[in-house]
């Protein structure tokens, strides 16, 4: 399981904003994979294992990230609607 | 229900306009066989699938579909973003410019517009997987 979890972990205290979504997509993207062979594979304990671990890293990464620079989703409590200031993810530079 | 996440399932940064590109690229948005159509096919079909794997593959595949026709569209956005009108005329886009401007329009490379007889969904599971496998050929 190690070299799973050392893959896409990263201690994000001095990691860029550019880093960070980076590792959001990554960590999106394989859960999204991971999910769709579970779906026809529920029994592999080995890929259940690995989509527990990257859905737990990316709630810390997420929560990091909306904290500092604004929602992802509209389940995201903010005290002023930021959910316009963040760039759409068709612009480019694609935060 | 979907919940919209506000980045693309993988990232798209296009530094050249190319407008000649996004004349046949538009047909993976909403052509006969592209993302609008698998995200519809996968998402109408779920509805008789009769056992749970079938019915969740249905479900997250045609989900994910919907994610790739977020970044099609995200390139022929950026493959035409600020191309004057003369430029898309001069690409083979005149007609297209006349009717959407510089918007994204669910149309095949020849201009047809999106259409569900595209797709199949028959309530007969095999029938419908038989479908998904020919519209993923």
């Amino acid at each position: 399981m190690m070299e799973y979890q050392e893959g896409l972990r990263n201690n994000c205290e001095n990691t860029t904003r550019e880093e960070m979504i980076n590792q959001i997509k990554s960590l999106k993207f394989s859960i999204i994979e991971l999910g769709l062979y579970l779906d026809t594979h529920p029994e592999d304990k080995k890929a259940i294992c690995m989509h527990k671990e990257y859905c737990k890293q990316l709630k810390d990464i997420e929560d990091k990230y909306q904290k500092m620079y604004g929602p992802l989703t509209i389940y995201w409590p903010c005290n002023k609607w930021r959910w316009l200031e963040t760039p759409w993810p068709w612009e480019r530079g694609n935060y | 229900m979907w919940t919209y996440n506000k980045v693309l399932e993988y990232p798209i940064n296009i530094k050249c306009s190319n407008p000649k590109l996004a004349k046949f690229i538009i047909s993976q948005y909403g052509g006969p066989d592209g993302e609008i159509g698998a995200s519809l096919r996968y998402l109408s079909q779920r509805f008789g699938m009769p056992d749970q794997k079938a019915k969740a593959i249905l479900n997250d595949i045609g989900t994910e579909e919907l994610a790739h026709l977020e970044m099609v569209g995200t390139i022929v956005h950026q493959l035409t973003d600020g191309v004057s009108a003369e430029e898309m005329e001069k690409m083979g886009l005149g007609a297209y410019y006349t009717d959407h401007g510089l918007g994204v329009y669910p149309q095949a490379a020849a201009g047809w517009p999106w259409n569900a007889a595209t797709i199949a969904v028959k309530g007969d599971p095999i029938a419908d997987l038989q479908e998904d496998l020919a519209a993923d050929k």
